[in-house]
């Protein structure tokens, strides 16, 4: 495929795009149309080769034998984990905890922040646009410690309403737990502000970074944050590992979350001690060669740059606004001012899965539904979105076949 | 090929139906009713029946969802309306084995209904099918509400 010079000259797209094999699959006959990035993005052939690198010549548990392959997975393992804290700038790998994704990073520390810190009548901070995995960890300890969740709602455009925000912190605040960006509406959320307020108010802050950490340069000294959660898959990573940075402090003075192998110094019937960090919080045979891979996405997309990165995203997202904004039925949901490549939309009358399933036959993958943000749905009163999210290896043509293929939609529903 | 399945699958009898739903609303006075969820998508059918002599006299339904699920419930409410408890059953269980490609086992002419076999090349679409019909087997095994003094 010739891509045309809207490309900004010196982005490797064609380049790119022949390191992600799946972007040549055809789909129904048709070339692959991949804009479901936010749900995961596809790999580059050096994370493929990588993880089966490992299964091939490198593989062994960690931590634990004395044996040659034992070694190396360590030091393998061990030197992904230094590339994570290159890639948010943690001040140690001992504030860098490999969990099986952000899911499991957020309810880590619920859990066992929360049973250690909160109690009856103390206030959880969450937005009107977090991902469920952002608000169920939360509810679920609340139930436990008598906690109480307070909300920032958002306005019409998909941005925090900051002074209500304002409003709700107070000494009773213990957590504000909030995305970076939000996956349903694309809103970058201003994270500075949050956090100078929320310290301000003494209370600590988890963010959400999943669909930050493949767009965003992020650094979580900058931004001063407690806790910062991604997930491998979203950045180009395989799936079934992440990412739980945390004050290094704040990860001492927190119990273990789970038990078992690896995550202990002395075990005995009369009491058991701990590991040091990052170790504490990683009971049990690691997710190895996973956790290798992550190293080289970060690898692959350090190599790009993220500034590329996001001046290539951001010519996509507006260049898909203008074409969707052309279609007169269509209404964009989520009009920020400051936008990560995500478009949530709806078309007319006509159901989001309705358009998935005709622009599926088409090559086109996006995302119907509510994603994973139903009181995102509520807030604008409807059901679901069709959502376009785009990634490093998108072009503008396929931003045309998104818009062509929506002609159909209008084609069958009249 | 492709574009005869979606064709197929959203023929103006669906569309008709998804757009005019019949028998669509709350129902005063049901003895029977269900809610159905596809967490996936966040749809929602709501099925309200009037049982009488373990005859359905009447039947409505609240639906947010897409044109499949929609249709299928303006279909089904037609279909079921006036037959008995024990007719319904077999209706769903002919319906099911429709959608999912399987053989049709003998009962009743499934007429409009037939129109939705499409869905069963869409395998992600066959949820979205069936909803209302798992609201309604829910509805009928729930043995219905006390009636209103």
């Amino acid at each position: 495929m010739i891509m045309t010079a809207l490309h900004k000259s010196g982005f490797p797209i064609n380049d790119i795009r022949s390191d992600f094999p799946i972007l040549s699959e055809k789909i129904y006959g048709k070339p692959l149309v991949y804009l479901d990035n936010g749900a995961s993005a596809q790999k580059p052939i050096q994370v493929i080769k990588a993880i089966s690198g490992v299964y091939e010549a490198r593989y062994a548990n960690v931590h634990r034998g004395v044996h040659y392959l034992s070694q190396v997975a360590t030091d393998d393992m061990e030197a992904a984990r230094e590339k994570v804290r290159g890639f948010i700038n943690a001040r140690s790998e001992r504030e860098v905890i490999f969990v099986r994704g952000a899911t499991e990073g957020i309810n880590l520390v619920a859990s066992s922040w929360g049973r250690a810190n909160l109690t009856v009548g103390d206030e959880i901070i969450l937005s009107q646009m977090e991902h469920h995995s952002n608000i169920v960890p939360w509810q679920l300890i609340a139930d436990i410690t008598g906690a109480i969740i307070k909300v920032i709602p958002i306005n019409d455009a998909g941005e925090l309403e900051i002074e209500v925000f304002q409003n709700l912190l107070s000494e009773k605040t213990k957590m504000v737990a909030i995305t970076h960006v939000s996956n349903a509406l694309g809103t970058i959320v201003p994270l500075e502000q949050v956090i100078k307020k929320s310290h301000d108010a003494g209370a600590l802050v988890l963010v959400d970074g999943c669909q930050a950490a493949p767009h965003l340069q992020v650094d979580v000294q900058e931004l001063d944050a407690d806790f910062y959660v991604f997930s491998g898959h979203k950045i180009y990573g395989p799936s079934g590992i992440g990412v739980l940075y945390g004050k290094e402090s704040l990860l001492e003075s927190m119990p273990p979350y789970q038990g078992g192998g690896e995550m202990i110094d002395t075990v005995s019937f009369s009491g058991s001690t701990w590991a040091d960090l990052p170790f504490k919080f990683e009971a049990g045979t690691p997710n190895i060669a996973d956790a290798i891979g992550i190293g080289n996405a970060i690898d692959y997309v350090s190599a790009l740059g993220l500034t590329s990165i996001m001046e290539h995203e951001e010519a996509l997202l507006s260049y898909a606004t203008e074409k969707l904004k052309a279609i007169n039925s269509i209404r964009i949901i989520g009009n920020a001012s400051k936008k990560a490549a995500i478009i949530s939309f709806v078309m007319g009358d006509i159901h989001p899965h309705d358009i998935g399933t005709i622009l599926d036959r088409q090559g086109v993958a996006v995302r119907t539904g509510h994603h994973c943000a139903q009181p995102v749905m509520e807030r604008y009163d409807i059901s679901a979105t069709v959502r376009a999210s785009f990634a490093l290896y998108n072009t503008f043509e396929e931003i045309d076949s998104l818009a062509s293929s929506l002609s159909k939609v209008k084609e069958i529903f009249g | 090929m492709i574009e005869g399945e979606l064709d197929n699958l959203y023929q103006d009898i669906i569309l008709d139906h998804s757009k005019n739903p019949r028998n669509s609303g709350y129902l005063e006075g049901a003895t029977h009713s269900a809610r159905e969820n596809n967490p996936l998508c966040g749809d929602r059918v709501s099925v309200y029946l009037t049982v009488h002599n373990a005859e359905i006299t009447d039947l409505k339904f609240e639906a947010r969802g897409c044109a499949i699920s929609v249709a299928s419930a303006s279909m089904m409410g037609q279909m079921v309306k006036g037959k008995s408890i024990t007719e319904a059953q077999k209706l769903f269980k002919q319906f099911i084995e429709l959608i999912n490609g399987s053989d049709v086992g003998d009962g009743f002419e499934l007429k409009e209904l037939e129109s939705l076999s499409g869905v069963k090349q869409f395998p992600t679409r066959i949820k979205c099918a069936t909803l209302s019909w798992h609201a309604l087997q829910r509805a009928l095994e729930s043995g219905g509400i006390q009636a209103k003094a």
